[in-house]
């Protein structure tokens, strides 16, 4: 996933997106989003960052899990099965990025990339909902989708790349 | 000024405002974990080395403590589970890549090993014992006769125990205080040095109180070693280390570490034990009760202060 | 009914206690009770999808409710061919089902009484009680005082069907918030020059332009959706976006130019701009030859105006007044110099819109591409009903002569000056219906409104939350969520006209009605059923959409209908075509004659507005993108997402003050009138230091709203000092100074909320 954040304006939009497409209980949420703002009035740069799990190459938290209910599925996705999970939350501290919660109900819950919209050729609802057009989704694999071109064009970063996760959320300058 | 805030109100229980995921259970888990490796290993120890009847209190009487101490440990682990009724699925798959599954599948193999340990004494520990069970009876003579590989068994499997509850804390690369590789060694010996002092508490015999003394004071000395080893890494770290270091220096954790692990955890049962071994009268259970108390200390703080630990924001 | 109205906060216990008593029997990991939330998500095609369009705010997009197998409302999503929305809501009209699930929400119609102590509280009433009482103090008034002293507030969509109930009625009193506190000066000073105004949602083509120049308009905070999406897409394409903020908003740090004002000084850059763009020739010398009127009286005007003097003033260098000015003569006509919304700011707002107005037409914006399109809507026939009664009065004459001749709608202001009784003028109004706008939280000058209030006969509140308005009501009648029935078709122009139908989604939660069906049964009690001569209202709509060439049947299939435009003139000044405007001049009015005529200035000038005391800041305020008012901050949805406005203070401030972030402080206005509840502070570099900004719509003082009460402060509150705009009787509103308060105050209890 890229992330413009040129445009977002930071309404969260994306964020009730998720809760109501994935009943995500209130005081929960599996996107959320942070502003940075530098410099001394008037001299100043702000910008605003949608974030959620990065659905890292090299996942810490499915490489910890006991249980393997974290698991990477196919196209990258890391998931939990939520009936393996014993909530021992190693996970949860595994993840440099904060991306994890635990359910009212026990289990562990995060972005799942909407995977029950992608597998019917959906995209995630937040990428869906955002008025700004700034997230945007796809194969990197497959070099002329959306986001392969996006990153290839644009100037990007990745969050925390020096905790090695070798994260997939790329956010655009 | 630079602001970095996150703005959609997210405020989930445990993770914001800072992590605070586990808590006292695990802790405790790491604290007994530790201490149940550390009698089990010089109780096999002193087995392996025939020094059984030298050493009465560790190889035997201490060991009652180990399963007490992981039983407990397990229990305050089960505790700290969210989704507890799925407990059993920790047992139907080893992940090698998981701390945490290892150490499961090790206090699986542990726990009830260090039972038969404990039951294979109770004769010569309370002579009226008997198992009535025949079967029982015949298992303690098997058990009896293969004392020495049973002990070498239970001396890599404490030594795997006590490396695990460091490397538990040390595989998250998420949390930079945890991550270094000192953490393993550090626990290990701090889990020893807490078995050693357990033990001394227990023991009787004015001998076996200086052996342990003695080798408690080893312990002492390279837990303080790594310790110093361990800020040095973190002073040559990265920015997010040296945050991770400011916890302990001026940070909310100075006194608690410096004072109540170091200081008090080390140092004076340290000089106390000395002291004994010179001739001086120092009352058995302090340095022990100190040592004890210092682990524990140890690992509430380094489990708290951990998770405070992170890259962003 | 004249005993002072005490505030009554709404309290109903049960129902909260209940659910608190089951929660606890829910064991982490083993749920007993089987709850919502544990549900995974549900497929589209697993649900049902009627449509509507959102009432979270006046933007109206249309969307889709999607309903469960179970009947619970999960999500509501855009519709694809709305140009609102294209598709997408914004975050308020996706969590627009917080709005539905309140569990706060009014539930039944309330009366107002009084035991023998003389303590007033609210009884539950059926609904025919309360119609009864409503249409007993309607008949009685109407027969005593005649009709037009009754008066009708009314925002939003399910406000026009009480409208036509009240012009049946006879009173010509039917007000809103969105003139006299909102567009209102904007509409008089673009009527002024062009003839016509900027219509909601705006004429501005922002998604071809390729400069876009906002004056306070906080677009990405103030979320008006469509906006939104045309503003990212000129980013796509490149546009220079010129933002003048004294404030780092959202929308300055998208934007090619930031212009940090100073506040209140904006007419001076404008001026100064019209002298960059006169002065080199800039303008568009074609258009304003063929269009304008006094364009050598305006280049008169501005020829002092130069950017080294709007530079003291304004603190704007005058090279970026040049250089800005240059951005947009290069990108005329494709420019939009915005006409914002909220416009009502320091009482000389009809001027600065005009200034804007005039700028447009130097650029040659206004009928072209980039720039002001020209709108057209459906126009919708009316169900057949007799002539409204002519009133004999209304509130103007509660005015000199003249007074407020040029405000082309109600003032909400003016309604209540005419409540207040008044030795002038005999008949001051009695009655006030209340529909869809808590007044409390949108006018300013608290004191004034509860003034007119207490002068009142009676006060029927119609609202769906206990909002509180609802506090001073004597008859409560509780409305259903704009997703739980039918309203009037959206028939707002657009590119080309749209017609857009809600239905509803679910039913009437608790014992709610819909707006259309209480306005029915008002006129049955009061006499007049030839005014509502269907059924109900889905006949209406029958009605109306077959004399558009649908039906009913179609509109719940496809939610929007797109027609065509009459004839083919979106930009219908392209090409310099003919147009006669509809001003005294029939030209494009640079020099006003209308204003001229009523005694004021022809042209914009810069006047010198007070400034904040030693130890006091102005009070400015704006949009969280994810809350709308102070209608959204008890919706669970959209509190998750901000609980509690903070107030902004910039770190120079905070040092002063010695403040920290997070800190709760209370805040004292210019009159000494001090917040109920204290506010946090956020310390930031957005902010100047000589201001202080917090989101409108927070500090609720009703504990009935669980989530919303106590959360922050109101700004509203502290807006003692209105800033009266004299040409059409706008609220300014941004002429107040706060200081900050480190401790509790004493006895900080509004009066009149004992
Ligand atoms: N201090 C200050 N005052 C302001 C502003 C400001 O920024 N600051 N902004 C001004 C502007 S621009 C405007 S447009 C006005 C807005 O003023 P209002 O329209 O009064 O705004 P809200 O506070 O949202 O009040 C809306 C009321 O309608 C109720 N409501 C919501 N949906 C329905 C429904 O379907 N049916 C019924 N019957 N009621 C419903 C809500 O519960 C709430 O009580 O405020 C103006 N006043
Ligand atoms: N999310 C959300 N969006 C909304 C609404 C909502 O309630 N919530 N309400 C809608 C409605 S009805 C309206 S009317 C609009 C209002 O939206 P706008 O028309 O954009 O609102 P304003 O209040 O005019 O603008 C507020 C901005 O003006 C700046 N400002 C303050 N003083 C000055 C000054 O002296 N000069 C200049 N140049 N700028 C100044 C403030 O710093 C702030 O950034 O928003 C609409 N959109
Ligand atoms: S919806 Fe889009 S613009 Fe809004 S916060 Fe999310 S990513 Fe940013
Ligand atoms: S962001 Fe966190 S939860 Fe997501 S894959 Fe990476 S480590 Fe795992
Ligand atoms: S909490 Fe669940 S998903 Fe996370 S590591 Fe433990 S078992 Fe795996
Ligand atoms: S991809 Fe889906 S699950 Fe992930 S944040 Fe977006 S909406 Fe939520
Ligand atoms: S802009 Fe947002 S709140 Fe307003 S009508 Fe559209 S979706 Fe609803
Ligand atoms: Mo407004």
């Amino acid at each position: 996933m890229a992330i413009d954040t040129n445009k977002c304006v930071g309404c969260a939009d994306c964020v009730v997106a998720c809760q109501t497409e994935n009943n995500v209980p209130h005081g929960f949420s599996r996107d959320w989003i942070v502003e940075n703002v530098a410099g001394t009035y008037p001299n100043l740069n702000m910008n605003f960052r949608s974030e959620r799990c990065n659905h890292c190459d090299n996942a810490p938290c499915v490489r910890c899990c006991p249980t393997g209910a974290s698991h990477i599925a196919e196209g990258g996705i890391v998931l939990v099965t939520h009936d393996d999970c014993i909530g021992c939350s190693a996970c949860i501290e595994s993840c440099p990025y904060d991306a994890r919660y635990v359910h009212p109900d026990g289990y562990v819950d995060k972005c799942t990339f909407c995977i029950q919209r992608i597998d019917k050729g959906q995209n995630p609802a937040c990428v869906d909902v955002c008025p700004t057009h700034c997230l945007h989704f796809g194969d990197l694999d497959n070099p002329n989708s959306e986001v392969s071109l996006a990153l290839k064009n644009r100037k990007w970063y990745v969050l925390a790349p020096e905790a090695g996760t070798k994260p997939q959320l790329y956010f655009l300058t | 000024m630079k602001e970095e805030l996150i703005v959609s109100g997210r405020n989930i229980p445990g993770i914001d405002p800072y992590l605070n995921m586990w808590h006292w259970q695990i802790a405790l888990y790491l604290f007994l974990g530790g201490l149940a490796a550390g009698v089990i290993f010089f109780a096999a120890y002193f087995v392996v080395r025939g020094k059984e009847k030298e050493m009465p209190a560790a190889v035997k009487w201490a060991s009652i403590i180990a399963p007490a101490a992981l039983v407990i440990g397990l229990g305050a682990l089960f505790w700290d589970l969210n989704h507890k009724l799925y407990f059993w699925k920790l047992y139907t798959t080893i992940r090698f890549t998981s701390p945490m599954s290892w150490g499961a599948w090790t206090l699986m193999l542990i726990t009830p090993l260090s039972m038969v340990w404990v039951a294979s004494y109770m004769k010569e520990m309370f002579p009226k014992w008997d198992w009535k069970l025949g079967f029982l009876n015949s298992f303690e003579k098997w058990v009896i006769k293969n004392r020495i590989p049973f002990a070498w068994i239970m001396m890599i499997l404490s030594i795997i125990l006590g490396v695990y509850t460091g490397i538990l804390l040390s595989a998250f690369n998420a949390r930079p205080l945890w991550n270094t590789s000192i953490l393993g060694p550090l626990f290990l010996v701090s889990g020893f040095s807490t078995g050693l002092a357990a033990t001394m508490w227990i023991s009787r015999d004015e001998h076996e109180r200086k052996v342990l003394s003695r080798l408690d004071l080893i312990f002492i000395a390279v837990e303080l070693f790594l310790i110093i080893h361990l800020f040095m890494g973190f002073m040559a770290g990265t920015a997010v280390k040296l945050e991770a270091f400011k916890l302990f220096l001026g940070g909310p954790f100075t006194v608690s570490f410096w004072v109540f692990v170091v200081l008090l955890g080390l140092i004076l049962p340290g000089i106390l034990e000395i002291l004994e071994l010179s001739g001086y009268r120092v009352p058995r259970w302090v340095p022990a009760f100190l040592i004890l108390f210092g682990g524990l200390m140890f690992r509430f703080v380094m489990v708290e202060a951990g998770q405070i630990t992170r890259f962003l924001y | 009914m004249k005993t002072r109205r005490q505030f009554i906060k709404i309290s109903t216990a049960g129902a909260g206690v209940a659910a608190l008593g089951l929660h606890s029997l829910k064991v982490k990991g083993l749920n007993l009770l089987g709850e919502e939330n544990t549900e995974e998500p549900v497929s589209d095609e697993d649900m049902t999808a009627t449509p509507t369009y959102c009432e979270v705010c006046f933007w109206k997009c249309a969307g889709w409710t999607y309903v469960d197998k179970k009947g619970r409302i999960r999500k509501i999503i855009g519709n694809k061919n709305d140009p609102h929305s294209n598709g997408r809501m914004c975050p308020r009209g996706t969590g627009g089902l917080g709005m539905y699930n309140d569990e706060n929400r009014l539930k039944t119609p309330l009366i107002r009484e009084e035991d023998d102590k003389g303590h007033q509280y609210f009884r539950k009433a059926s609904w025919d009680e309360a119609l009864n009482l409503v249409a007993a103090n309607m008949n009685k008034l109407r027969k005593e005082h005649g009709p037009e002293c009754m008066a009708l507030f009314a925002h939003g969509t399910g406000g026009k069907i009480m409208s036509h109930l009240i012009k049946a009625y006879g009173s010509p009193n039917i007000t809103a918030p969105s003139f006299a506190q909102c567009r209102g000066p904007r509409e008089v000073g673009f009527f002024a020059t062009y003839g016509e105004g900027v219509l909601s949602p705006e004429r501005t083509d922002i998604r071809d332009t390729r400069c876009l120049v906002l004056i306070g308009s906080h677009i990405g905070e103030n979320m008006h959706n469509g906006q939104i999406q045309e503003m990212s897409e000129a980013i796509d394409n490149g546009a220079t976006i010129i933002t003048v903020d004294p404030r780092y908003s959202t929308a300055a740090s998208h934007s090619r130019y930031w212009l940090a004002i100073k506040p209140a000084t904006d007419i001076a850059l404008l001026l100064a701009w019209m002298h960059v763009i006169i002065e080199e020739e800039l303008y568009d010398k074609a258009y304003v030859e063929k269009y304008t009127y006094g364009f050598g009286e305006l280049k008169a005007h501005v020829k002092d105006k130069t950017p080294e003097w709007a530079y003291g003033i304004t603190t704007i260098e005058p090279d970026v007044i040049r250089r800005t000015a240059r951005e947009m003569a290069g990108a005329a006509p494709s420019v939009i110099v915005h006409p914002g919304r909220h416009v009502v700011w320091y009482g000389d707002d009809t001027q600065r819109s005009r200034a804007i107005a005039i700028l447009n037409a130097l650029l040659g914006s206004w009928g072209r591409r980039g720039g002001l399109y020209n709108p057209e809507k459906v126009h919708l026939p009316s169900y057949p009903h007799p002539p409204y009664p002519k009133p004999k009065r209304s509130w103007r004459d509660a005015f000199p002569k003249g007074k407020y001749k040029l405000a082309s709608e109600v003032l909400t202001s003016g309604i209540c000056d005419a409540t207040i009784p008044n030795p002038e003028w005999d008949c001051h109004l009695r009655g006030w219906i209340v529909y869809g706008t808590n007044l409390m939280a949108s006018l300013p000058d608290q004191k004034k409104t509860l003034q007119a209030i207490h002068s009142l006969d009676f006060l029927v509140v119609i609202d769906t939350m206990p909002m509180d308005i609802t506090g001073y009501a004597d008859v409560i009648l509780p409305e259903c969520t704009y997703l739980e029935r039918y309203d009037i078709l959206r028939d707002s122009p657009h590119r080309e006209p749209y017609l857009a139908l809600r239905m509803p989604a679910a039913k009437p939660k608790y014992e709610t009605k819909p707006g259309w069906w209480i306005a029915k049964q008002l006129a049955h009690r009061l006499g007049l059923d030839d005014y509502f001569k269907w059924d109900n209202i889905e006949e209406m709509l029958e009605w109306q959409l077959k004399q558009k060439g649908s039906s009913l049947e179609e509109m719940k299939r496809i939610g929007v209908k797109k027609f065509h435009r009459e004839y083919d003139d979106l930009y219908n000044l392209q090409n310099l075509e003919d147009c006669e405007f509809n001003t005294n001049t029939g030209k494009i009015e640079l020099y006003s004659t209308e204003l001229e005529e009523e005694g004021f200035d022809p042209f914009p000038d810069y006047t010198h507005h007070p400034e904040p005391p030693e130890g006091y800041y102005r009070l400015n305020y704006g949009r969280a993108p994810m809350h709308t008012f102070s209608r959204t901050v008890d919706n669970h949805n959209l509190w998750d997402l901000m609980k509690e406005n903070k107030v902004w203070v910039n770190p120079k401030v905070a040092d002063l003050w010695n403040l920290k972030n997070g800190q709760e402080v209370w805040l004292k206005n210019q009159d000494g009138i001090i917040s109920i509840f204290p506010i946090k502070v956020r310390i930031t570099e957005r902010i100047r230091w000589d201001s202080v900004y917090m989101v409108h719509g927070f500090g609720q003082d009703n504990k009935k709203l669980t989530r919303a009460y106590g959360r922050g402060a109101n700004d509203t509150h502290l807006i003692s000092k209105v800033m009266e705009d004299p040409i059409m009787g706008g609220t300014g509103m941004r002429g107040n100074f706060v200081t900050f308060l480190k401790e509790a105050p004493a006895n900080n209890r509004k009066e009149d909320k004992a």
